[in-house]
């Protein structure tokens, strides 16, 4: 593979668009609709949020004009790449009486192949993570297979931290080291281009049939300072080395009451991670005797969510946030083998109440019996 | 006397309490037979006597208006009927009926209370022994009483 | 090449159930009924191991978990019990032979009972919890001379509750099994042991540095159960308990059936002790 990084200018990047849709990909990427930037199809750049940056807080989502047209120049919005590979609905079957038997028809999956475009090094990070849940247990999930297989990625190494980011403590990015085809960083000043690093065959091919130029040390140099301002401005930090045992030592600590009386249970938390995976499946009849069977997104946070007979086993909201919250950053790693979360932000910024989970770690660590040693 | 010496002798519950404590425990005992559905004793009746178990089954139930006798606890053989003998108002709180032919050790309870009386090193040791087995069968209660296999319908 | 055509053969069948027919109905208890199926659309009745259980689907109505109770070494038969307690096991129990309903499964783990040959053991149910025992005290008893002493201890409610209660007779009947029932409380007419379960425990006689325990019933009696087990001398390694979680996918992809680290349905139902001692005697967890 001809590894070589290239510059593209915004007519190389266009060029890339159409090549992918040429190529038969679905091309989805982020858009502005209801004062948000969510993922959606890509036709053009005309599509893309230029000229847009986000305020992103605890509880707090604005979308700001930039004083530049930058293409790429805010950090993540509510959407998550999982809802084209994990969809929210997926008819999973349908079933018919005909008189002797049960006809049972499974949904089949469409044809259709996609190309994300611009997704940030935490995301690479959660669908890899999504991959290991989905992918690599005694059964598999192959609705997801069959939208995964044959993903075309464009990576964007992110040129600004949004306000709740902690990728640099999670070691998920803002610079994507691996699992795309395209890697692009904005190169904004006297004029306006992108690094393009090729980070596979399909991708360095891609590469060849765009307008471009070989990259010099100026242009890379440039992208790494990119990448370091990127580093520098995170909005949040959160020691991540030691939460497996932190938290699971400490499941009956007081801090767990104190979140449990400004969390509501809503669930947008589950809703906007990235690698949050848990569904759930109902049934529904038609008047002319079919049923069908859904599968839906579905959240640790419902009260029905550990149901057995005569009650849940999660019934307060203490447990149920505590439940979400220790599954993320602790057993997810005694599953899967890594951590669930990759310092996006999303369900820092997207709680109602601003609840901040690397706040809440900062807490318990501060006041855990033998745990303290005063660094966050 | 020698056989009830040695049952007494061999029982955990009196394990350990020397040869003159078997000896005043043997002048105050005597073997007793049950036949099916012979009561040991019923509610209200003075605590006078504590069993040893040595063969068979006792019952232990209270009449519940509407549903009979009901039972809530069976006792076998090494096991002790009568745990509250040595608390006022020295009275059952419940009946005690033998399921089957039963062979007990019976122990005369106010022999041994004045004993304790009288010697409270004595009836401190008999404490001991006595209130883990009451603690056991509270916990085994409780577990009965949490209905934890839920009702049929 | 022949993992991955399995692989996909599971992926392809987990989420989809396949036709089965009720062949036989028989009425356990009040609300408590064991159902055996057959295959109803040319294929065969699919292989389990005794602590197993499927994802039984009423058409219109729902899907849920149901302990496999049969003989795990008779492949012609399929039998479940199925006790109502919501919508979904109140229709499973009104089905009749000849209706139609999905199934999907086996799944979960199995009662190690291919690796006690030489121990004694001792099985303690309680209540409905000897359903999903029941298959590995067939293999228990059709394999008796693989094994040292075998004591079963079945505890629950009352006399009017005890469930396959033919079956406990015959059992009782044998001469290389110690069995014994208890119950909560009972009627004068009773002549048989009452009190809890966990109080049996210490009067059985076995060789505690092998045996092995299979504990199955509702989660607080197997705690207790497992405190008592380990007080007469079976380290918490030989004891095996069985959780029960809310099910949906049954395949370890839907999240619901977290416990702590655990997924019921993969890494469970049937879990060593030793493993989930600490997380059972947690609150909400």
């Amino acid at each position: 593979m001809d590894d070589h990084p290239a510059v593209i200018t915004r007519d190389g990047l266009a060029t890339l668009i159409t090549s992918l849709r040429g190529d038969g990909f679905r091309v989805l990427g982020p858009t502005v609709r209801d004062e948000a930037i969510v993922y959606d199809d890509v036709e053009t750049l005309d599509d893309l949020p230029a000229g847009w940056t986000d305020q992103q807080d605890g509880g707090h989502y604005r979308l700001v004009r930039r004083n530049d047209d930058a293409l790429f120049g805010y950090a993540v919005g509510p959407h998550a790449w999982k809802r084209f590979l994990h969809p929210p609905l997926q008819r999973l079957w349908r079933a018919e009486h005909d008189g002797t038997t049960i006809r049972v028809t499974p949904q089949a999956d469409p044809d259709e192949r996609m190309a994300f475009l611009a997704v940030r090094s935490c995301e690479l990070h959660a669908i890899a993570i999504q991959d290991r849940v989905l992918l690599q247990g005694p059964h598999i999930d192959r609705h997801y297979q069959a939208r995964r297989d044959g993903v075309f990625i464009v990576a964007l190494n992110c040129g600004v931290a949004g306000g709740t980011c902690f990728c640099v403590s999670m070691n998920t990015g803002p610079k994507a080291a691996s699992g795309y085809d395209l890697a692009l960083t904005e190169l904004l000043g006297e004029t306006h281009e992108f690094l393009l690093e090729p980070g596979s065959e399909r991708g360095a091919a891609l590469l060849a049939r765009l307008p471009h130029r070989p990259a010099a040390q100026r242009d890379t140099d440039r992208a790494a300072q990119v990448s370091a301002g990127t580093a520098a401005s995170m909005g949040r930090t959160m020691r991540s080395d030691d939460l497996h045992d932190l938290l699971l030592g400490n499941l009956e600590h007081k801090r767990w009451d104190d979140v449990a009386a400004r969390c509501l249970t809503c669930g947008n938390c589950t809703q906007v991670c990235p690698t949050c995976f848990c569904t759930s499946v109902s049934d529904t009849n038609d008047l002319a005797g079919a049923t069908e069977r859904t599968r839906r997104w579905d959240s640790c946070f419902t009260l029905d969510f550990s149901y057995i007979h005569g009650g849940s086993v999660r019934n307060s909201p203490r447990s149920r946030y505590r439940q979400w919250m220790t599954h993320k950053l602790a057993t997810w790693v005694d599953q899967f083998g890594t951590s669930g979360c990759v310092g996006c932000g999303r369900c820092i910024t997207w709680c109602p109440v601003g609840i901040d989970i690397t706040e809440e770690v900062r807490a318990i660590r501060d006041d855990a019996p033998g745990g303290a040693d005063g660094r966050a | 006397m020698d056989g009830l010496e040695r049952i007494l002798a061999g029982h955990r519950l009196f394990a350990g309490l020397g040869q003159p404590f078997i000896d005043l425990a043997a002048g105050c005992a005597k073997n007793v037979v049950f036949r099916p559905d012979d009561h040991l004793f019923h509610a209200e009746d003075p605590a006078d006597w504590i069993y040893l178990l040595r063969h068979g089954r006792v019952a232990l139930e209270m009449a519940i208006p509407g549903r009979g006798a009901m039972q809530f606890e069976t006792l076998g053989e090494g096991e002790i009927v009568g745990l509250t003998w040595l608390l006022p108002p020295y009275r059952w709180g419940y009946d005690a009926r033998a399921v089957e032919l039963t062979r007990a050790l019976a122990l005369d309870a106010r022999c041994l209370r004045d004993k304790c009386e009288a010697d409270h090193d004595l009836g401190y040791e008999l404490l001991k022994r006595f209130l883990p087995v009451l603690v056991q069968r509270l916990q085994a209660t409780r577990l009965q009483m949490l209905d934890v296999y839920g009702s049929a319908r | 090449m022949a993992a991955l055509a399995e692989a996909v053969a599971a992926t392809a069948d987990a989420m989809v159930p396949r036709i089965v027919r009720v062949r036989k109905r028989a009425r356990d208890l009040p609300g408590t009924v064991t159902l055996e199926f057959e295959p109803a659309d040319g294929t065969t009745l699919p292989r389990y191991q005794p602590g197993q259980f499927t994802m039984l689907y009423v058409f219109g109505v729902g899907e849920i978990p149901i302990s496999i109770s049969g003989d795990a070494g008779d492949a012609t038969r399929l039998v479940q019990t199925v006790r109502s307690v919501g919508a979904v096991s109140e229709a499973v129990t009104q089905l009749k032979p000849g209706d139609l309903v999905g199934l999907r499964g086996p799944f979960g783990t199995a009662w190690p009972t291919d690796e006690l040959a030489g121990q004694d053991v001792v099985v303690v149910a309680g209540g409905l919890g000897l359903a999903p025992l029941r298959p590995s005290i067939y293999h228990l008893l059709a394999n008796r001379a693989r094994f040292g002493k075998v004591v079963l201890l079945y505890g629950t409610r009352s006399p009017e509750e005890i469930l396959y209660r033919r079956q406990l007779q015959t059992w009782r009947k044998r001469l290389d099994v110690d069995l014994e029932v208890t119950v909560d409380h009972a009627g004068p007419d009773w002549r048989g042991h009452v009190g809890v379960v966990t109080r049996l425990i210490p009067r059985i006689a076995v060789d505690t540095a092998h045996a092995t325990a299979l504990v199955c019933g509702p989660e607080v009696m197997m705690r207790f159960a497992a405190a008592a087990l380990h007080d007469i001398g079976l380290p918490e390694s030989a004891i095996w308990v069985s959780l029960e979680r809310n099910m949906k996918c049954a395949v370890g992809l839907c999240g619901h059936c977290q416990f702590a680290g655990m997924f019921a349905c993969k890494d469970g139902a049937v879990v060593r002790y030793d493993r989930v001692r600490r997380l059972m005697g947690l609150k909400e967890i």
